[in-house]
């Protein structure tokens, strides 16, 4: 069987010494939209940094599309996974949110018209073509989430992955990334504290706690374990 | 929310200066520049000249012709730099006071450097308020600039507003716990100078941090050490036509100079 992503026996330390993987497994399967929980220093983030191979030196095997994460694949595998970080100042690091959509498939050296077509259909995918011309600094954090979305899209990858979409967005906003994340066809990993948005849009969910994988199942299940989610530093919704 | 608006100075419009290409205009103002600066000393023709081709650009770009004028009077304290030509470059004496001689010679350099500073401050006050800064940073990678340079300007613009917000969500997270107590209040200087010099760390420490969560990104993005671009839209003639116009102009101020210099 093909996995989209496949992670075995995933262990990382950080420079300082601090263990943040612990043996971590994990395979998702195409088109399979999975949730990522836990406290803050679980190890979610540090694990999504591996799955394009931007930390890597630990124990363990990273596979993304069949493709082993190494030095000389990283070209194809960085086209294969979308990582959105977080804040989306860092992701948005350009002049005008154009150039920023375009950056991904012009450093996978397309030709220039493809760039330009992927990037028009990346910002209507996410309902932001109207804003192609603005400046980064002037837009609202729901505007520049979406937008931080249309980055890694316009690199037509196979799995998007998101670091807490929702936070500091309004209910508004929320409601609309909730939509997009609905309707986007790409499989998705996707860390968030927001267990509600969890429920609605994920089918799967995925424990994290202490750089371990501490569970794995049907959404409806675990967040219905109350001791499970009191266990882990969460809260049932 | 925290928003910092500082330095951006563009003023949408649509006026043909607006619309001329950014290339254009960044060479158009470099010409000017240098154009004022090796003007001959007294040349008041060609500052005359100069003077009322700002103003023409003024109108042109719609913002009209007090636009720039009221705003390049900052350039006067930096004039001042030049204010002990007249006291000591030796010539015809025009006033004295005791020991201190006010020489012709002199004191038409000093009116030529604040004249000469003055209106390129005008050009390039015009050239900030006409072109929106990606378009400007396009056109200088276009003209050579090195890339490098072009991106540390870039970089810098986008994040100058983020570092500001944050600071002044650091200002105020202080105003807030600077309550009034019934002791005296606002402490001592020196305390008062470690908690500014814990915010400038503050601020320098989240800079770093952001900076390796940028590259992080850019990485994830297939970024491999060099900064690429789309190509930018052909320049037109009318374009052309105008940057032919603006050097005759330019070339003529520069011979009336020359020829009219006292």
């Amino acid at each position: 069987m093909h996995y989209t992503i496949e992670v075995t026996g995933l262990t990382f330390s950080y420079p300082d010494g601090h263990r943040a993987l612990n043996g971590v497994d994990l395979r998702i399967a195409p088109g399979e939209k999975v949730a990522l929980v836990g406290p803050n220093g679980a190890g979610k983030s540090t694990l999504m940094l591996h799955l394009n191979g931007i930390l890597n030196g630990g124990a363990g095997e990273v596979r993304v599309c069949g493709l082993p994460v190494k030095a000389e694949n990283l070209g194809r595998v960085r086209a294969a996974v979308g990582l959105v970080f977080q804040d989306p100042d860092d992701q948005l690091f350009s002049a005008t949110v154009y150039e920023d959509v375009a950056f991904g498939p012009l450093h996978m050296g397309l030709p220039e018209a493809e760039v330009r077509r992927r990037v028009e259909a990346a910002l209507a995918a996410v309902g932001m073509s109207a804003y192609a011309a603005r400046v980064p600094h002037h837009l609202s954090v729901g505007e520049k989430k979406r937008i931080a979305i249309a980055t890694v899209l316009s690199m037509d990858p196979e799995i998007l992955v998101l670091d807490e979409p929702s936070a500091g967005l309004d209910p508004r906003a929320r409601r609309g990334l909730i939509r997009l994340l609905c309707e986007l066809p790409q499989t998705m990993l996707v860390a968030s504290h927001d267990l509600r948005l969890v429920a609605e849009v994920f089918p799967r969910t995925v424990i994290m706690d202490q750089g371990r994988i501490v569970a794995d199942g049907p959404t409806p299940v675990l967040l219905t374990d109350v001791a499970l989610l009191n266990a882990h530093g969460l809260e049932p919704v | 929310m925290l928003h910092f608006d500082l330095a951006d100075h563009y003023q949408r419009g649509s006026s043909r200066i607006h619309r001329l290409d950014p290339r254009i205009k960044v060479i158009g103002a470099f010409l000017f520049i240098l154009v004022a600066t090796l003007l001959p000393f007294g040349a008041w023709p060609s500052y005359a000249l100069l003077f009322v081709a700002t103003l023409f650009i003024a109108q042109l770009s719609g913002l009209g012709a007090g636009y720039a004028l009221k705003r390049s009077f900052i350039v006067l304290p930096f004039a001042l730099a030049a204010i002990t030509l007249p006291l000591t470059v030796p010539g015809e004496t025009l006033a004295q006071w005791g020991a201190l001689t006010v020489s012709v010679e002199g004191t038409v350099r000093f009116v030529s450097i604040l004249v000469k500073s003055w209106v390129s401050v005008q050009i390039a006050i015009l050239l900030a308020v006409t072109t929106a800064f990606p378009d400007l940073l396009w056109a200088l990678r276009e003209l050579r600039v090195p890339r490098p340079l072009v991106g540390i300007v870039a970089f810098m613009y986008r994040y100058l507003f983020v570092l500001a917000d944050e600071s002044l969500r650091l200002r105020r997270a202080r105003e807030a716990r600077s309550a009034a107590g019934t002791g005296r209040a606002g402490g001592s200087l020196l305390w008062r100078g470690k908690v500014a010099g814990g915010m400038v760390g503050n601020l320098a420490v989240r800079a770093f941090e952001r900076s390796e969560r940028i590259y992080n990104a850019m990485l994830a993005r297939g970024f491999r050490g060099e900064l690429l671009t789309l190509t930018p839209p052909a320049m037109t003639d009318s374009d052309r036509t105008m940057l032919v116009g603006w050097v005759t102009f330019l070339a003529m101020a520069t011979l009336i100079g020359f020829v009219f210099a006292r």
